[in-house]
């Protein structure tokens, strides 16, 4: 068996991290799912700072995941809402459609 | 712990008026002018409490929250810029049926985030006041919300921030992982350019903040969102998170990242550099004003960050003095866009401006007197705010930095010098309604007499930028 060391942890949230940012570059369909691009971004983030805090015992980096929950709960909650207002004005949100200002 | 209150008391003064606001707004119907008057109101007392305590230098909760002289004069400067930009936009926030309660909450709670931001000393009270501050402004651009634009305008802010937000949390997670901690002080002891990691962090942190200010290649958002919002967002959008992220942005070279300046100030120089040459380039083929100034506050924020680029005290104190004039200008340019009224609507087209200096000599006269100043030209501010950054690059003996910086700086002086021409020497089409709005006029005025009469004293600037490195 292999041992599961803070590498692989690592690893593991950088291509997490990867996925999300690509996630929202290649998307062109929907803005949800940018939306949920951001939020693996920001778990991505939460997987480093666990294994950071487990393997180096020190509890500061857990402390600091709970805060970034939060800010992703209120990130994720405004965001819906800029999505819903702008679906009522323009009735689409597919991420082609949106470039009314360009130059 | 009551001391530690007092070192905080800027900040809960802020927090309790914000919801004792908030529960007045709710409770009383058409409110939006008393909400407006108490805003101010809460504003100038912030300043007074802050004044009370100026210079005092102390570091609280396990030295995660430090008030010192350096964050008392950005919040200063965050507050004062504020409250003209607030006022003066007043009569465009209800003539564009903006003037719901909320709008001067959110502004405050903004400034409440940038608050935090400042006076962080530890990544996590860092984080969390670039969240409060970016989500506050995630609203604020798309405040108008039954119009297309505001949304889209929104919508863009929105996903380019909170991908720039994860950049910057994934830079921080890492530097925590590399350095065992997240406080500034001990990261400053622990980095060094043997820690790849922590250098490999380092750039995504700097990817973060020069979007926050929107540097290039990270300013793919600020024409458009500028064009997008109501000029009253704009104006904000311009002037006062600018200061909050160069603030920020100076602390984490000075503290944490002061062992590695080889490793960032290259980044910085290029950013710095391709701000400057874009700003240049770019604004010349536009023609709407908002997009113009858009692009001419890239160019200028490339012009701070050649400050901050020599890593030495003497450039981040010419990069401060920088942002400080740069304030004084935009809070003139945009208070001139709230007198181009006509019938109810505001206009925002260059072609729109021409000839108004027949029928409209003082806003003719002050759209000049600001413009130069934004071109550089002596013996006006902005001159000496473009000197003393080209002065403290040629110290650091910078050359390539201060010469392309001079040369897009002539090129920028063409599509300023362009509006000029269009002020003066074309054809009259439009009549405006005569200005009414008395604070946008003052603030017009306080601007331009700033700028008219900076050389008699042009030391004043400096010599509070000096005083704020000294802890």
């Amino acid at each position: 068996m292999i041992e599961i060391g803070l590498g692989h942890y690592l690893s593991l949230g950088a291509i997490v991290f990867f996925l999300g940012v690509i996630g929202i570059f290649l998307n062109r369909k929907n803005v949800i799912v940018i939306l949920m691009s951001i939020e693996l971004i920001l778990l991505a983030v939460n997987i480093n700072l666990i294994s950071f805090s487990i393997f180096s015992g020190d509890i500061v980096g857990q402390i600091f995941t709970m805060l970034i929950l939060t800010v992703a709960a209120a990130e994720a909650a405004i965001g819906l809402a800029i999505i819903v207002i702008y679906y009522r004005n323009k009735g689409s949100i597919r991420v082609e459609d949106i470039h009314g200002m360009k130059g | 712990m009551i001391n530690n209150l007092n070192v905080l008391l800027p900040e809960i003064f802020l927090t309790i008026s914000i919801f004792s606001a908030l529960m007045i707004g709710v409770f009383i119907k058409n409110s939006f002018n008393l909400i407006f008057n108490l805003s101010s109101i809460i504003i100038l007392v912030t300043i007074a409490i802050i004044f009370n305590n100026y210079n005092s230098s102390e570091k609280i909760f396990l030295d995660s929250f430090s008030r010192d002289a350096y964050s008392n004069f950005f919040k200063i400067l965050i507050l004062i810029s504020s409250l003209f930009v607030l006022n003066s936009s007043k009569a465009f926030i209800i003539d564009s049926k903006l003037g719901k309660f909320e709008y001067p909450i959110i502004i405050l709670l903004s400034i409440l985030g940038m608050f935090f931001m400042v006076s962080s000393n530890d990544i996590i009270l860092f984080y969390l006041g670039l969240e409060l501050q970016s989500l506050s402004l995630y609203i604020l651009a798309s405040i108008d919300r039954d119009n297309l634009r505001s949304s889209e305008s929104g919508i863009k802010y929105f996903v380019l921030s909170a991908l720039s937000s994860g950049l910057l949390l994934y830079g921080c997670s890492l530097l925590y992982g590399f350095t065992g901690s997240t406080n500034f002080d001990l990261i400053a002891n622990e980095l060094n350019k043997e820690n790849i990691g922590a250098v490999f962090a380092m750039v995504f942190i700097l990817v973060g903040l020069a979007f926050k200010v929107s540097a290039v290649p990270f300013h793919m958002w600020t024409p458009d969102v500028y064009e997008g919002a109501p000029t009253s967002i704009t104006s904000y959008f311009a002037v006062v998170p600018k200061v909050a992220g160069l603030a920020i942005l100076i602390k984490f070279m000075h503290i944490p990242f002061s062992n590695i300046l080889l490793e960032w100030q290259t980044i910085i120089i290029f950013i710095s550099l391709a701000s400057m040459i874009l700003g240049a380039v770019a604004a010349i083929g536009q023609t709407n004003i908002k997009r113009l100034l858009a692009y001419s506050s890239i160019g200028h924020i490339g012009y701070a960050l050649a400050g901050v680029a020599t890593g030495v005290i003497s450039g981040y104190e010419s990069a401060i003095v920088y942002i400080a004039i740069y304030v004084i200008m935009n809070i003139g340019a945009f208070s001139c866009l709230y007198l181009l009224k006509k019938d109810g609507e505001y206009k925002e087209k260059i072609s729109d401006l021409s000839g108004i200096s027949r029928k409209h000599p003082i806003i003719a006269i002050s759209f000049l007197v600001i413009l130069f100043s934004l071109a550089g030209i002596p013996p006006l501010g902005g001159f000496f705010a473009k000197f003393y950054v080209f002065t403290a690059v040629l110290e650091q003996k910078m050359y390539a930095l201060a010469i392309i910086g001079l040369l897009t700086t002539v090129i920028s002086a063409f599509y300023y010098l362009k509006i000029i021409k269009t002020i003066y020497f074309d054809d009259s089409v439009i009549t405006f309604d005569a200005p009414k709005n008395k604070f946008a006029q003052l603030s017009i005025l306080i601007s331009c007499i700033t700028l008219l009469t900076f050389f008699l004293y042009p030391s004043a600037l400096n010599n509070i930028a000096e005083s704020l490195f000294i802890y």
